[in-house]
């Protein structure tokens, strides 16, 4: 049935599709060592986490390791997560990828910072910034507060925890 | 046979990248997962829900800092080589790039080699690099005075490297983040505010050099297009 003369062939395509294979496993693991997969995402990816059909409370900030107002806020977040459970809070990190193991994972495990974080890598800000608030300077932290229904978007520090507790409630129940 | 096998691998492979998203998915809780990013760039999933209008709401006014064409300010501002800096001492000047810019954000670092070639080529044709730090203060050791001369001896910065010691130049100006761009003509209106270009990790991939066509535009008596630009840095730390 099979050619004689066609088997090293046959056995080269083997081989590709077992290299080929092989290949993406290892990319696999490389992404996934350990239980706190650091996702890493483009605008294009992100956008949807910005947006809900939903009526929970959603808070996304925009920070990063190398922002000393953003590392300072960070407890803020991780406190109102914590007595808001009912709540979605994401921290978007503008780090760079190459820092996800060596520099983010330490730093967040060191920190104590609970709720997720995903990395935003996308080089021509100047054409996302206006899509997701175009009165952002692109200037980090940066914080969105929305549900289904509000939103609002700040481009600042929050103070204290009971600062950004009045920043949701003015959001979400128009208070 | 060999369209089989290639096919297998493709097939095969796509599985594995689709175990992963599930594992990802898995492992991050994440419960937006119905929620797929759009299949076309231009298929975007925004604005409609959520009460979300991208529009300017604010002038750039109310941001503060200058408007197009608004006279910036002069200043008078210490160098790293001790001297006080001002734009009038540019007697030949065709245009001021005003960078305020910064020691320790990893934006302004990836930015310096580039500012540095900027003003090799620009200088020379009237359009120096004036960099201002609107971040130094004596209460950071990396921000401080004597860390931007040694910064600026380090990197033998070709322009002058000023300190905004009070902060009150920045604020007039509008700079919010660094590195943050005020292109200024000879009569130093205000002709292009924004970034250097439009990836700052990989100077090889960039693809609009923003503030080179500015300066550009300028030199033929254009108007620079875009003459705004956004971009990521690090905050202006005011006070």
């Amino acid at each position: 049935m099979i050619h004689p003369k066609s088997i090293p062939f046959i056995l080269i395509c083997f081989a590709i599709f077992l290299a080929g294979c092989k290949h993406k496993k290892a990319t696999v693991e490389e992404h996934s060592i350990a239980t706190d997969t650091i996702v890493v995402h483009n605008f294009n990816s992100l956008e949807p986490l910005l947006h809900t059909d939903s009526e929970t409370t959603h808070i996304v900030n925009f920070w990063a390791m190398w922002c000393a107002p953003c590392v300072q806020e960070l407890p803020t977040f991780v406190a109102y997560a914590k007595n808001n459970p009912n709540t979605e809070v994401l921290l978007v990190s503008l780090d760079f990828p190459k820092d996800i193991e060596t520099k983010l994972k330490p730093f967040l495990k060191e920190k104590g910072i609970t709720p997720k974080v995903v990395l935003l890598d996308d080089a021509d800000a100047n054409s996302w910034i206006d899509k997701i608030d175009p009165n952002w300077s692109g200037a980090l932290p940066f914080t969105i507060i929305f549900n289904n229904k509000s939103r609002s978007y700040h481009e600042r520090t929050f103070e204290s925890l009971k600062d950004l507790e009045n920043e949701v409630k003015k959001t979400i129940n128009n208070q | 046979m060999l369209v089989v096998l290639v096919a297998g691998t493709i097939i095969s492979c796509k599985n594995n990248a689709k175990n992963q998203d599930q594992t990802t998915t898995a492992i991050n809780q994440d419960k937006d997962n119905h929620e797929h990013p759009p299949k076309h760039p231009d298929d975007r999933k925004g604005p409609p829900r959520g009460n979300h209008s991208p529009e300017q709401t604010k002038t750039l006014e109310e941001i503060g800092g200058y408007n197009f064409d608004d006279v910036a300010t002069d200043f008078e501002l210490k160098n790293v080589d001790g001297t006080m800096v001002s734009l009038s001492n540019y007697s030949d000047a065709k245009g001021y790039v005003v960078v305020f810019t910064c020691n320790e954000c990893p934006f302004a670092k990836m930015y310096e080699d580039r500012l540095i070639a900027l003003h090799n080529t620009y200088a020379p044709k009237g359009y120096p690099v004036i960099a201002i730090n609107p971040n130094v203060t004596e209460n950071n050791d990396r921000e401080s005075f004597e860390a931007m001369q040694k910064r600026a001896t380090d990197k033998n910065f070709p322009f002058v490297y000023l300190a905004d010691e009070k902060h009150e130049i920045s604020p007039k100006y509008g700079a919010v983040r660094t590195p943050h761009v005020f292109l200024l003509n000879k009569e130093r209106k205000v002709k292009y505010i924004g970034t250097i270009d439009d990836n700052a990790k990989s100077a090889k991939d960039v693809k609009v050099k923003f503030l080179e066509n500015a300066i550009e535009a300028l030199e033929n008596g254009t108007k620079p297009n875009p003459n705004f630009t956004k971009a990521i840095g690090c905050p202006v730390k005011i006070g």
